[in-house]
């Protein structure tokens, strides 16, 4: 099972490898080390420390923040096994990928696929580089699970469309530049009447309203269109292509949020967690027994998941397709997550509980929020429920209901 | 599914076929109402060993084709979706423990036979109705073993014991000082209590402190392996009957709340593969065996379990008749969740590797 590499594909590797070090070298700011991205998320505005810029814009004109995306549209065209070793190095010096966000992860991917060539050439480059964030357009008051529902009309003016009407859990909406959105081109069928637009968000006519969350962040908005002019060259696609270009971008988004549960990637595990809140036996073992069963079975049932986004990794690599148990990553993966966070919650006792003050650490109060902020995994990006119903019509073939 | 080299796809297939074909439920009925204590087919077992799955594990040098784990484990998934009785598992894990700790003596003599069909063999650890590798009490003095094993798999057809006493494991031919009282279980296999009373019995002497532990890893992971395939085929056997049977006039396969609980399924279903395959890799690898067997034989556990519990229930009354195979597939999951640690021990264990 183990390949093989062939000595000269070796030296190329470890050629690339010394490049990748030196770019490194000569460009990560040390003072970044260990610090995380500045366009990389939604949470918050953009402020960039002249160090941030000067990295993000190192790895942007290299193409290397999207690795594998085309060298012509401003990607670094790498192949996988170099993108890997990008990766190894970025970890092992302490640096990052600056650049990220639904550009990188959903919309780029898409409009590769789908979009002219004009298109291509001038939405692909300002991602590569960092400099332009995008959001998602696609929710609706009256259209979430049902995202086929919308209602937001394109009207056709000639030259450019017309578009009113309200979006919401428009995530960053109000940091961001551009906005994806599927929009309603024809009233008079559900799924064929929907288009992909690209919607500048400094056009007359769009307002962004943050809504507050449980967990008193604001990373979703609302956000209104009224008589907002869309040029027609900013259509993906044709007309009416627009859920079929939709959809394509959702499996991206699904991917990417299967990993995303909250909690996951945090240093200490719920063993040291509870060492530290709860008693310990002479032995070093926790003294609750059934704690200490809760835990394992937790991490048991954690490294299973592990083993099984990296299965699905493998498999679509290997069949150069989607492998029929990413449906299930995205409902494993953010399940798993809540139940992480509600296990650290209990094992703090009240002190995991605090909304603010001196009384609490940054720790204790950051896990609050993402306690709260992680009952939105199993919502968005096709909530729990849309999953289950994914994987049993499109993989199991189970029937709709007559 | 693990991504498998072109001579793994053709042992999997080969398997595959072979159990549908040749050795399908009915097959298992048939030995069932043979009644016999040793519960498997001679003539099958030595089919099996012709087409190499004896030795898949086994040397070369010593008649086997050194394979590895992960394609035995793709054999005995197979063979575990149509509940094939055989002592294969058996064979194969005392197998391993030879390899693992005999001396060249002990593997010239043993290994080409169990490779070839020749002999049969199994692992005589525990001593309750527990596993509990801490609480073994069998002792040998000068060469002669004395104590009490319990609920032996496949002991009936054995020819050879790997027998865990307080020093380490042993080797020990059936014959004088063997004494076997049939064990009746819920799965219709072979299960005996053994009474070892001065038998002859040969140190594996070459595997270290950990030698038990070792077999124990594989153990676990070739019986995730079995319950792999019978999770597969209690979940496909249940999927293909929400499709066809009708109630109110629907098929029940378009009631949401029924898509959804399969999906469930699906998910752990998913979640059990990945582990077993994990584990049986690690084997390979050498790399975190221990750890990586407990998970795969805990999640074998937790999602068998599940499945053999909604297999019958989403079969309704179908599924509790004797004529219809469901209920096989859960008498069996019991059984198998006992061997080599129930979730609770398994929890335990990988607890304290953690540390905590």
């Amino acid at each position: 099972m183990a390949t093989q590499i062939e000595p000269e594909a070796r030296d190329s590797a470890e050629l690339f490898r010394e490049e990748v070090r030196q770019f490194i070298a000569d460009n990560f700011p040390e003072e970044l080390k260990g610090k995380g991205l500045s366009m990389g998320g939604v949470e918050g505005a953009t402020k960039e420390s002249p160090a941030q810029k000067s990295w993000r814009e190192a790895m942007g004109g290299r193409g290397w923040g999207t690795p594998t995306w085309p060298k012509e549209y401003g990607g670094g065209g790498l192949s996988r096994k170099q993108a890997a070793i990008l990766n190894e190095e970025l970890a092992r010096a302490g640096a990052y990928n600056p650049i990220g966000g639904m550009g990188v992860m959903m919309f780029g991917p898409t409009l590769l696929e789908y979009g002219s060539e004009a298109q291509k050439q001038e939405h692909i480059p300002p991602i590569c580089r960092g400099e332009i964030r995008w959001c998602q357009g696609y929710s609706e008051p009256n259209a979430g699970s049902d995202l086929a529902n919308l209602q937001t009309m394109a009207e056709d003016k000639g030259d450019h469309y017309l578009v009113n009407g309200q979006k919401t859990w428009t995530s960053g909406g109000q940091w961001a530049d551009k906005c994806f959105a599927i929009v309603r081109t024809d009233r008079s069928d559900k799924h064929k009447g929907i288009s992909f637009l690209l919607i500048d968000m400094d056009s007359p006519g769009v307002e962004v309203r943050p809504i507050t969350m449980i967990s008193g962040t604001s990373p979703f908005c609302e956000t209104f269109f009224t008589d907002v002019k869309v040029p027609k060259e900013n259509l993906v696609g044709e007309e009416g292509q627009g859920w079929t270009i939709g959809k394509r971008l959702l499996q991206h988004e699904r991917t990417n949020l299967s990993g995303a549960a909250p909690g996951s990637r945090s240093g200490a595990s719920l063993a040291d967690i509870a060492k530290k809140y709860g008693r310990v036996s002479k032995d070093g073992t926790l003294a609750d027994p059934v704690l200490r069963d809760r835990i394992a079975d937790f991490e048991i049932r954690w490294t299973s998941f592990l083993h099984t986004a990296r299965r699905a990794v493998e498999e679509s690599k290997a069949q150069g397709g989607v492998s029929e148990i990413s449906s299930a990553l995205k409902k494993l993966g953010t399940k798993l997550g809540q139940e992480r966070a509600e296990l650290t919650i209990e094992i703090m006792g009240l002190q995991g509980l605090g909304w603010e003050g001196d009384n609490f650490s940054p720790v204790e109060l950051q896990g609050v929020r993402a306690w709260l902020y992680g009952k939105a995994t199993t919502i968005y990006g096709g909530s729990t429920e849309i999953q289950n119903n994914v994987i049993a019509k499109r993989v199991l073939g189970m029937l709709d209901h007559q | 599914m693990a991504v498998l080299n072109e001579e793994q796809e053709m042992l999997r297939d080969m398997a595959r076929e072979w159990a549908t074909n040749e050795s399908p439920v009915t097959e298992f009925r048939k030995v069932r109402a043979r009644g016999e204590p040793e519960a498997f087919d001679r003539e099958a077992y030595a089919t099996m060993a012709e087409m190499g799955w004896a030795g898949v594990i086994i040397p070369e040098e010593h008649g086997g084709s050194d394979f590895g784990f992960l394609s035995a484990g793709l054999v005995i998934e197979e063979l575990g979706k149509t509940l094939t009785a055989s002592p294969l598992i058996a064979t194969t894990l005392a197998a391993s423990a030879i390899i693992l700790g005999g001396s060249e003596q002990q593997k010239s003599k043993w290994l080409p036979k169990l490779a070839h069909g020749e002999a049969i063999a199994t692992l005589a650890i525990d001593e309750g109705a527990h596993h509990d590798p801490d609480a073994i009490e069998a002792v040998v003095v000068e060469g002669k073993l004395t104590g009490t094993k319990a609920f032996v798999a496949e002991a009936h057809g054995a020819d050879l014991f790997v027998v865990a006493a307080k020093d380490g494991l042993y080797l020990v031919e059936k014959g004088d000082g063997v004494t076997l009282t049939t064990r009746r279980l819920t799965d219709q296999r072979s299960h005996a209590d053994i009474a070892f009373d001065g038998a002859a019995a040969e140190k594996l002497a070459d595997g270290g402190d950990d030698l038990l532990g070792r077999v124990l890893d594989r153990a676990r992971v070739l019986t995730a392996a079995e319950m792999l395939g019978m999770a597969q085929t209690v979940f496909d056997m249940t999927l293909a009957y929400l499709k066809q049977r009708v109630q109110f006039n629907q098929v029940l396969s378009t009631f949401q709340a029924l898509q959804h609980r399969m999906a469930d399924l699906f998910a752990d279903l998913a979640q059990m593969r990945s582990a077993v395959e994990a584990g049986l890799q690690a084997i390979d690898s050498g790399a975190g065996a221990e750890r990586a067997a407990i998970v795969a034989k805990a999640e074998a556990n937790r999602v068998l379990h599940t499945i053999s519990n909604e297999g019958i229930q989403l079969h309704g009354g179908i599924g509790m008749t004797d004529e219809y195979d469901v209920g096989f597939y859960l008498k069996r999951a019991r059984v198998l969740e006992n061997a080599w640690g129930t979730t609770s021990l398994l929890r335990d264990r990988f607890a304290s590797l953690g540390g905590y």
